[in-house]
């Protein structure tokens, strides 16, 4: 054994970076694109790894592990930080005991979520470290400098990945004969440093700038940056994955790469702007290093000519330089131009999920049908308001089912609900979420409603899994992060236990059912839930008997279509069921809805 | 000194078009090159476009191919391929497998779908090398038309400007692929490199 080569994600060389760092406690809630963190270190038996309720217990759970002495990762997607935004404060002021690196996966582009920010200015404001990499290797070689980082300083470490590194394969070289430190679990009362009193504070808040001017020291002679000499008059400040964009753009240029984001180092700053003529920097998003670098009274340019907004790519950094005059533009063949209106391939819902049923219950009902039509736009009012949530379901915004009408955050479905009915709609108003995002925040909701009587109703849909992320178990499923079987918690039992009353479960596949439970509750003068129960498509592998379309029977009424079934589509002029995707009688909706009864199992199927 | 190699694999989600490019970038880290692979899912869990980008070479800074760089582009489907057209370089190499998978506008009768032609047309501007080829035909005579992207990998590899030694593609396809499916996925891959002697990749 000794150094090896592997391929491996951001994301692998994340986790596996700090388990060789040696760490005994990893918490996260899933969520794109940091969720293989944890994935790949709850294969390690010798450490504790949870898949939190969400983010804000993950950071807890994290914390009172760093101060029993243990060197602890906390990972989560940026929005994710938003919700754990409260301990991670907390974190900073009280400092740590083991090391404590927070993960924020940002997500620039919106490739999965539900908009864009940059997480760099968290560290601002809790005035933490930043530690950024631009690869693979780098990703596995930081963590171990983060986690000293920490100890060193008495602070959290926030270690920042974007999409595009977390998801990215390169290669690293590692040490597999490398033993894990070891560290000692102990805790010692100290009410200075862990009980947040306004008394104690006052005395940690000036220790937390304190400690700040000394990471500028840190800053100046870290490995994490450095300076690489080009030939050019030209410096590039650069980090994260926009450094390697920067490289292809500007090959003859100086480079400042910072593997540290915050704070910056101001006398090695200097040191490179007398090097060059002219200092440009290149980053993603927002303009932190940008602002932090003109704070020290270094003239730069960036954002000027790079767009704050998405992903970069070399062809925008490369225009952006082309803009401020520092390339020529390059020869490039002429555009090809593309097909004109290319049909896309927008996710759908898969072919026999538990969610197809009650959302096309729902667009047809509140005569929404009628009323909203593909533009996403209405003048008209519905008489069912929709309120959604975040996971797979949110796909049921798109045509054909049109079944949502709002989406903020996580947990939001249930709070807007409340609200728009307080405000006086004369719609009906219905919440829609799915059980890991109830879990994760929905409860504070339902809690809302019951207290304030709010007249709403609230589907709860039920798939027994975290599905949208890739299948991560939650605290309805009852199995922990390292396949641990647990006690799981009971969705009816706890809305009962908050006030609920009405309270019905009903079978995912059963359309009748399903129509029945939501006139009832959305007629109902009190908070009313429907759990709607069935398991995921994708991790159903009971597939048997697919439905086949009788063209004798079929009139081509193209009601199954509107169910939005990937399975179910016209071939020269017909409607056809793919026999290999359609989940047969783990489903059977279209063949609940068909007027014409034309649809049934296939004589052929197996 | 070996050539850079930007190779872009486009698919629908459940093709198997990770994988391929999964087993490739496996192949060029044995043979000791710098290797960089970045896919594009978006929130698709099936049916869904699907891109990997893959890059080979001596150093490699960007994991993502640029515009009109693409030295190969293989696509496991057809409206997929003209997507990603304006990647590929001039005179680049464009294996295409003759399969529609119509998404769901098409059905709703919102869109066409395009149609040969018109799909070759487009690349036709860049580039004569454009190779459409019956992948899922062959793959399903082989016994499974999950084979295709085993199949498709079969193609590409003769069309590499270096020598990969067969018994490195067959340990990196074992690596990847269950134990039982191994030989009928061999038989993929060999009967690709044969379709491409035949058709001229």
């Amino acid at each position: 054994m000794g150094k090896v080569k592997k391929l491996l994600s951001g994301n692998e060389a994340i986790a596996l970076g700090a388990y060789h760092s040696g760490i005994a406690v990893a918490t996260a809630y899933p969520g794109t694109p940091s969720t293989e963190i944890l994935e790949n270190l709850a294969q390690f038996k010798d450490i504790y790894a949870e898949w939190s309720t969400n983010e804000k217990v993950a950071m807890e759970v994290g914390l009172g592990a760093s101060y029993a002495g243990v060197r602890t990762i906390v990972s989560m997607k940026h929005v994710g930080l938003n919700v754990a935004a409260d301990p991670f404060l907390a974190a900073a002021t009280t400092g740590i005991h083991g090391g404590l690196v927070v993960v924020s996966a940002d997500d620039p582009g919106i490739h999965s979520s539900q908009g864009e920010q940059d997480n760099r200015y968290y560290a601002k404001l809790a005035r933490v470290p930043i530690v950024e990499p631009a690869d693979s290797q780098e990703a596995y070689e930081f963590m171990g400098i983060a986690f000293a980082l920490s100890e060193q300083y008495d602070t959290p470490v926030l270690f920042r990945v974007t999409t595009r590194v977390a998801h990215s394969k390169s290669v690293v070289e590692l040490d597999e004969s490398l033993i894990r430190p070891q560290h000692k679990k102990s805790f010692y009362h100290n009410v200075e440093k862990y009980v947040m009193l306004p008394v104690h504070a006052r005395i940690r808040v000036p220790h937390m700038h304190r400690r700040m001017a000394e990471l500028v020291e840190y800053a100046e002679t870290t490995q994490l940056n450095k300076i690489i000499d080009g030939r050019s008059k030209l410096g590039i400040i650069s980090s994260g994955v926009s450094y390697q964009y920067a490289r292809e753009v500007f090959p003859e240029a100086h480079f400042l790469k910072l593997g540290m984001d915050y704070p910056l180092p101001p006398r090695m700053l200097h040191i490179f702007a007398s090097r060059v003529d002219k200092l440009f920097v290149v980053e993603e998003l927002d303009p932190f290093l940008e602002e932090n670098i003109k704070e020290l009274g270094i003239q730069v340019e960036g954002k000027k000519f790079i767009s704050r907004v998405g992903e970069l790519n070399k062809t925008i950094v490369q225009h952006a330089a082309e803009k401020a005059g520092l390339i020529i533009k390059p020869d490039q063949p002429a555009d090809i131009g593309a097909i004109h209106n290319l049909p896309g391939r927008p996710p759908l819902l898969c072919p026999g999920c538990p969610h197809s049923g009650a959302f096309f219950v729902l667009s047809t009902m509140g005569q929404r049908a009628k009323i909203l039509d593909a533009s996403g736009k209405s003048q008209g009012e519905s008489k069912l308001i929709i309120t959604g949530d975040i996971g797979c379901y949110t796909l049921a915004t798109y045509p054909p089912l049109r079944a949502m009408d709002t989406t903020a955050c996580m947990g939001a479905s249930i709070g807007q609900a409340i609200g728009l009915e307080k405000a006086g709609v004369s719609s009906k108003v219905v919440a829609v979420i799915g059980d890991s995002t109830f879990m994760h925040s929905g409860v504070t909701g339902v809690i809302d409603a019951i207290y304030n009587a709010a007249k709403i109703a609230i589907v709860i849909l039920d798939n027994g899994t975290t599905a949208m992320t890739g299948h991560q178990d939650h605290p309805g499923s009852g199995v922990s992060a390292q396949g641990v079987v647990t006690k799981a918690v009971d969705i009816e039992q706890l809305v009962r236990g908050a006030g609920v009353n009405d309270v019905k479960v009903v079978n995912a596949f059963d359309i009748k059912s399903i129509r029945a439970a939501l006139k009832s509750s959305l007629d109902s003068e009190e908070v009313s839930v429907v759990i709607v129960r069935g398991k995921c498509a994708v991790r159903n592998k009971a597939r048997k008997n697919s439905r086949q379309v009788d063209t004798q029977k079929c009139n081509d009424c193209g009601v199954c279509l509107k169910i939005g079934c990937p399975a179910i589509y016209r071939e020269d002029g017909k409607i056809v069921i793919n026999a290999s995707t359609c989940m047969g009688d783990q489903c059977g909706i279209c063949e609940q809805l068909c007027p014409k009864q034309a649809i049934g199992i296939s004589r052929d199927s197996n | 000194m070996v050539e850079k190699q930007d190779i872009l694999l486009v698919g629908v989600g459940g093709q198997g078009t990770i994988l391929a490019s999964d087993i490739l970038g496996e192949v060029a880290l044995q043979m000791g090159l710098d290797v960089k692979k970045t896919d594009t899912l978006g929130m698709a869990q099936r049916g869904g476009s699907v891109t990997s980008h893959l890059r080979i070479g001596e150093k490699v800074w960007a994991p993502l191919i640029s515009l009109a760089e693409a030295d190969i582009i293989v696509a496991f489907e057809k409206l997929e391929a003209v997507r990603w057209a304006h990647f590929i370089k001039p005179q680049g190499l464009v294996i295409i497998n003759d399969l529609a998978i119509p998404p769901l506008s098409i059905s709703l009768g919102t869109h066409q779908y395009p149609g040969d032609e018109e799909i070759l047309g487009i690349f036709k501007q860049r580039t004569n090398k454009i190779h459409l080829v019956s992948g899922s035909k062959h793959a399903g005579d082989i016994g499974d038309v999950r084979t295709l992207n085993i199949f498709m990998l079969g193609l590409l590899s003769t069309a590499l400007p270096f020598h990969i030694d067969n018994q490195l593609w067959e340990k990196s396809i074992a690596a990847f692929i269950p134990k039982k499916i191994v030989d009928l996925n061999m038989r993929a891959f060999n009967t690709g490199r044969e379709v491409a002697e035949s058709v001229n990749i």
